[in-house]
């Protein structure tokens, strides 16, 4: 049961094979077991969960069930729960139990799915390796010496060690598809504007995208269904008809021509790593596929572009927390200004400090030309790149990660190097670009290698035709982790 | 590029952090190397290259001018940090240091 796809897990709680308390409770135990030695987890609510899958039980009995009804999926703890304390991972928001649900969490809800937890991240999202959390770190199941990336870290290890059918993430610059690649899991970032960001605590507001995180494709396109779809409370929110994305998952891809930038596969990228993606293509060629050489001349200068914007919106967006309205008051001050500096101080981690502090001096007096609006105009040079990669081919592919996963502590030290680890994933958020990770084999040290997979906006479904059909012909996204109790 | 600890200084009173001296100095060295970084993109010509500060090209929505959001004062406020063991609300109101003498 633990391994079987959401439309295997929905087929069972359907015919009433398995309820969802039994599925739910076998969860449950899994992450008793498991989550001490994982920190996959930071809240669990198990009598909440289990009331949940009461009443998909109800549905599911009454013939009134959906294709996700009864299902656990666990959320990043990024969303806000209503009842649910929401940490985003800080102890600025150790204590705050979200008054609201946020649209995603709604939208599970009104699928009848279960929430079955809030998984542990980067605090405030803002990291590569998990190691920002204030809740501790979390280990890769494949090697729990190794990162398992971030910042949708607890989520991917949630995902790949079975401790739940399916997960969220969000995605700023490489959030979702860089811990699915580093856990070995399939992952997608949609196109911007796609899933609502009402109730997702942000970060940098114009590149933040919800996604699914879940075994394969096919399992992503029904959780992209249910996540989907225009919310009025969000103003970026895009007014689009319903789609499946799951409708053109069994299509043939002979004639699809993919695209293989060049600087994606230049130096700095690992050797097992490159093998990997350079086998998945030649598979791509099996099934039909021809490879276009693409070039994306302005991506090296992605990471730059991201470090100015992302800081710059999430200084703003952070300076609500205050210590007056909600969050973390520091214990001790005397003025006003005192209690802000104390309880910004005290609340947020080291990462999140440095991040507020390069967006305030980038947006400050005399420096915004030369920085802020510098970066916005590369930002369009990076944009209208893949706009004119996409007149010659059909998806964009590559590597997610340079490497594999790093070994915890590895790169605590240097903010640059960790940044970098994100140097083939951020190019996609600043385009507003849908991309997924689909697992792609193993590297030399046996840590699992993600495939990028890049589309057009909106060609959500095609990306997913061209992961689901890798899958079938395939076997990396069926791999497990040892030591997990299978 | 090389910040001096003035500027660190300066940032961190602008973003109401507060930072203790060796906290300034480590700061330094960790922003210095990022803007290092960031300092590539100062040789890219951007002439003529309109600014992109969203990825979708679309306007904002405007909405009929009606309430849609009832009133949640005593739930919002019963989400204020404690202080000394009680949470910062009276009549309604947030309770901060005092600002005016």
């Amino acid at each position: 049961m633990i391994n079987s796809s959401l439309h295997q897990l929905g087929s069972a709680l359907r015919a009433g094979k398995i309820s969802s308390v039994e599925l739910t409770q076998l969860y449950l135990d899994r992450i008793a077991e498991l989550n001490p030695a994982l920190n996959a987890y930071v809240t669990i609510k198990a009598e909440t969960s289990l009331d949940q899958a009461r009443r998909a039980d109800t549905l599911l009995a009454a013939g009134k069930a959906q294709p996700l009804t009864g299902i656990p999926v666990a959320q990043k703890d990024i969303f806000c729960a209503k009842g649910w304390r929401t940490t985003c991972g800080s102890k600025m928001l150790e204590n705050f139990i979200a008054p609201y649900d946020a649209h995603v969490i709604t939208q599970f809800n009104n699928a009848g799915a279960v929430n079955l937890g809030k998984t542990n991240m980067d605090e405030f999202a803002m990291g590569s390796s998990n190691e920002t959390s204030h809740f501790g770190t979390v280990k890769n199941p494949w090697d729990r010496n190794a990162v398992p990336g971030g910042s949708s870290g607890g989520a991917a290890c949630a995902v790949a060690a079975r401790l739940c059918a399916a997960a969220t993430g969000t995605d700023t610059g490489g959030s979702i598809r860089q811990p699915a690649a580093l856990c070995g899991i399939s992952g997608i970032k949609p196109t911007y504007g796609t899933v609502s960001r009402y109730g997702m605590i942000a970060f940098a507001s114009s590149l933040d995208q919800a996604g699914p995180m879940a075994r394969s494709a096919e399992d992503l396109a029904l959780l992209l269904n249910v996540m989907t779809g225009f919310d009025e409370r969000d103003s970026t929110s895009l007014k689009r008809d319903k789609e499946d994305y799951g409708r053109d998952l069994a299509k043939p891809l002979a004639g699809l021509r993919i695209g293989l930038p060049r600087e994606f596969f230049a130096e700095g990228l690992a050797q097992d790593v490159a093998g990997c993606v350079n086998a998945a293509i030649g598979e791509y060629k099996k099934l039909g596929a021809t490879i276009v050489d693409i070039s994306l001349p302005n991506s090296r200068l992605a990471v730059p572009v991201y470090y100015v914007l992302a800081p710059a919106e999430a200084s703003s967006n952070l300076s609500r927390y205050d210590g007056v309205r909600y969050g973390y008051r520091a214990p001790e001050y005397g003025d006003l200004t005192e209690m802000y500096e104390r309880s910004r101080a005290q609340g947020f981690g080291e990462e999140v400090k440095r991040r507020i502090m390069i967006g305030t001096y980038v947006l400050s007096h005399g420096y915004y030309d030369a920085y802020y609006l510098q970066a916005q105009k590369i930002r369009r040079l990076i944009a209208q790149d893949f706009d004119d990669a996409f007149r010659l081919c059909d998806v964009i592919m590559g590597p997610t990660s340079p490497s594999t996963a790093f070994n915890l502590g590895e790169k605590g030290d240097d903010p640059v190097q960790m940044y970098l680890s994100d140097i083939y994933t951020i190019a996609v958020n600043l385009a507003g670009l849908p991309g997924m990770s689909v697992p792609a084999g193993f590297g030399s040290n046996g840590r699992p290698v993600g495939l990028q997979i890049i589309g057009n906006y909106f060609a959500e479904a095609q990306m997913l035709n061209v992961a689901h059909q890798y899958q079938l012909a395939t076997d990396h996204h069926d791999h497990a982790p040892q030591n997990i109790g299978l | 590029m090389s910040l001096t600890n003035a500027d660190v200084r300066k940032v961190a009173s602008l973003a109401r952090l507060g930072m203790t001296e060796t906290e300034i100095e480590s700061a330094r060295e960790q922003l210095s190397g990022i803007f290092d970084l960031i300092a590539e993109m100062q040789a890219v010509d951007t002439n003529g290259i309109t600014p992109m500060s969203h990825a979708q090209d679309v306007t904002q929505r405007l909405r009929e001018d009606v309430v849609t959001e009832g009133d949640q004062r005593e739930l919002f406020q019963s989400l204020a940090p404690q202080y000394k063991g009680s949470p910062q609300v009276e009549a309604g109101l947030y309770l901060v240091p005092q600002v005016i003498e």
